[in-house]
């Protein structure tokens, strides 16, 4: 085993992938001879070849209705969106298109197929490289969501999702590409999409996230614990399905509940999460559950003191678990 | 996917036979759309989307290609799923929306088609998304080194649609067996070609991609048959996509929801009916020899019987279950 960043658990993932099956394809903008904007495809295109690895025109609606009919006829096709920002050209051909084309075909035709995206801001990317739109396919029955906060994860659920036998889209947050580093087991593995993982146990409140939050989630943990509180930290992992038996069992047990996310407040990952635990377990709660998120502005912007002001971190997560242990 | 048996023949080298067949299917898809409007009218049938005349520029382009083609019908394309095989049975119910349906299981609306076996690909509402799969089965296609061809098919109007620049843009880069083929029927429900491009024939774009394009009479099966064969041959011998344009009329409403006496001239949609497509492909094989009138008379009594039929089917046949609406939104 030996420690890596995350992005290597992508970039192992499609290389042991595209060497089993060879089904599976790449194609997005720069992913060729660039080896994409952020490095996840170098080297796959010198060892698999410009067929499979695929240097798409610059439209995203196009990278998504070609891997449509790509995976229509047999092929298992990872479509890389340059940044999620840049995904709503796709939104048609994703949520019209991938996400119902085995329930309205009545199970004839399916779509196995990957939309990978990097997500996510405190990179300075303002208003257009630093989004997070998992929300917006949340909505979408048909569609499955993953998003990786370690590299051994990054590596088994992108394999899961090649697998699978529908759309899948995986997140990726940017800023944990080489922030995260981590061991991934060695040989081949996947991690079950619909599982949330248990990060650390505790007593006192249970702190659901995913992505660079669950990141930022375990260290506000390890900060309360010098305050003696005893914080659960649950990684999501998948966002579609919801793992709905991990989320109510930790409430079970801590009876107290923050869900942190980066995106906009208002109906965003929080919000479901939030829905979730007052409808099956409201009786389980000794204070109500709190949402911890970016503020509902348009976007996130340029500079340094707005963007920190809107990114959540383990300082505002430890805030906000004081508040909720005090109400 | 694929299947074994093969057949595609130049317009030229038609068997009597295959005219015949491509009569037949033209009249079968114009009866099961006349019929469908009645029942609408009647209160049977919640909505109808008409194929009434196309049928030659859809069963022209829907008979010329191989059964290990792909097609990539519009909701228009009645005309195109019969050459394939769809039965007026199937056409009802769909209409009726019920479970027996092929296409769907009676979850989408009429003219909504797809079936696998036949190599028929789903389609859905929103227009021009089918045109980019059609580039991504065409690339799967070549990437196994098959030697199949994807045609799909949209109206005009649809050309103004991101998909179908993104499209022909990814099908020119790397010269893929695509066709695309537009069904001109010089109005997008209401908006007349002259509100959709300023070009005069959706052909010239292909110029702009550096591929094949070619305007041919809409109404005339063999132009149609033969356009479509030769642009396969082509795409076949890795030549490259090409953009066809069959350019027809619709003669009746967009849908059944639509009043078209409000954007066109009655005198307008009666010229077009001189010009409809069956009277012609019936001109053609009484002068050819290919039925004759007697045998033409008992071809119109046996379709009309066979669609008659069917709709006494498809109203007795049941609606799919309710608890059957959560299946099949992932794998099972």
């Amino acid at each position: 085993m030996a420690v890596k960043n995350l992005i290597d658990g992508v970039r192992e993932a499609m290389h042991e992938e595209m060497a089993r099956d060879p089904r599976v394809v790449l194609l997005g903008e720069d992913v060729g001879i660039r080896g994409g904007v952020f490095r996840a495809s170098e080297g796959l295109v010198g060892e698999f070849g410009e067929a499979r690895v695929i240097d798409a025109p610059l439209g995203e609606s196009g990278i998504a209705g070609v891997a449509i009919g790509m995976a229509l006829n047999g092929l298992r096709p990872i479509a890389e969106m340059q940044f999620a920002d840049f995904i709503h050209p796709a939104f048609n051909q994703i949520v019209s298109e991938a996400a119902k084309i085995r329930y309205r075909s009545n199970n004839d035709f399916h779509v196995p197929m990957v939309i990978r995206a990097p997500f996510g801001g405190g990179v300075h990317g303002a208003l257009y490289h630093s989004q997070s739109v998992e929300a917006f396919f949340m909505h979408v029955p048909g569609l499955k969501i993953v998003v990786p906060s370690t590299p051994a994860d990054a590596k088994g659920l992108l394999k899961s999702a090649i697998r699978d036998e529908d759309p899948v889209m995986y997140f990726e947050h940017k800023r944990t590409y080489r922030l995260v580093r981590g061991e991934i087991p060695d040989g081949d593995f996947t991690v079950p999409i619909g599982k949330a993982r248990t990060v650390r146990e505790g007593k006192d409140l249970s702190i659901f996230a995913y992505g660079l939050m669950a990141v930022f989630a375990e260290q506000a943990a390890l900060e309360l614990e010098k305050e003696g509180v005893s914080a659960e930290v649950i990684d999501l992992r998948t966002l579609l399905p919801l793992d709905r038996e991990a989320i109510l069992s930790s409430i079970g047990k801590t009876h107290r509940g923050l869900v942190v996310y980066e995106a906009n407040r208002t109906m965003g990952a929080g919000a479901e999460v939030a829905a979730l635990i007052a409808e099956e377990a409201l009786f389980e709660l000794d204070a109500p559950v709190r949402r911890l998120a970016g503020p509902d502005l348009p976007a996130m912007p340029f500079n340094t003191v707005q963007e920190e002001h809107f990114m959540p971190n383990p300082e505002k997560i430890v805030h906000a678990a004081r508040e909720l242990l005090a109400s | 996917m694929a299947r074994t048996k093969t057949r595609a023949t130049a317009a030229t080298a038609l068997t009597p036979d295959a005219v015949r067949k491509a009569y037949r299917d033209m009249l079968l898809a114009r009866i099961i759309d006349e019929r469908q409007w009645v029942l609408n009218r009647a209160g049977k049938a919640p909505f109808v989307i008409p194929c009434r005349g196309h049928e030659a520029a859809q069963v022209g382009w829907g008979s010329a290609l191989r059964d290990t083609d792909f097609f990539l019908p519009y909701y228009r394309d009645l005309g195109v799923v019969v050459a394939r095989g769809y039965t007026a049975r199937q056409a009802m119910l769909a209409l009726l929306g019920k479970a027996e349906d092929l296409t769907s299981g009676g979850r989408q609306m009429p003219g909504h088609y797809g079936w696998r076996e036949r190599n028929i690909i789903t389609g859905s509402s929103p227009v021009g998304t089918q045109v980019l799969h059609a580039v991504g089965i065409a690339y799967a296609s070549r990437l196994r080194g098959e030697d199949s061809v994807a045609a799909t098919a949209l109206g005009e109007g649809t050309t103004s649609q991101g998909d179908f620049h993104e499209a022909l843009n990814w099908a020119s880069i790397y010269k893929l067996p695509v066709l695309f083929i537009v069904e001109n029927n010089e109005y997008a429900i209401s908006s007349p070609q002259s509100r959709e491009m300023a070009v005069q024939d959706v052909s010239e774009r292909a110029l702009g991609y550096g591929i094949a394009g070619a305007t041919i009479d809409g109404n005339d099966y063999f132009a149609c048959h033969e356009a479509t064969f030769q642009a396969a041959e082509r795409a076949r011998r890795s030549e490259g996509p090409t953009l066809l344009e069959f350019k027809t009329y619709r003669t009746v409403p967009h849908s059944s929801d639509d009043d078209d006496r409000v954007y066109r001239s009655r005198e307008e949609v009666e010229d077009w009916k001189q010009k409809d497509p069956i009277t012609r492909m019936q001109a053609h094989v009484l002068a050819e020899g290919i039925l004759t009138k007697q045998e033409d008379e008992a071809l119109w009594r046996e379709v009309k019987a066979e669609v008659d039929e069917a709709i006494t089917y498809a109203e007795q046949a049941p609606y799919p279950k309710v608890e059957d609406m959560y299946r099949h939104v992932y794998a099972e």
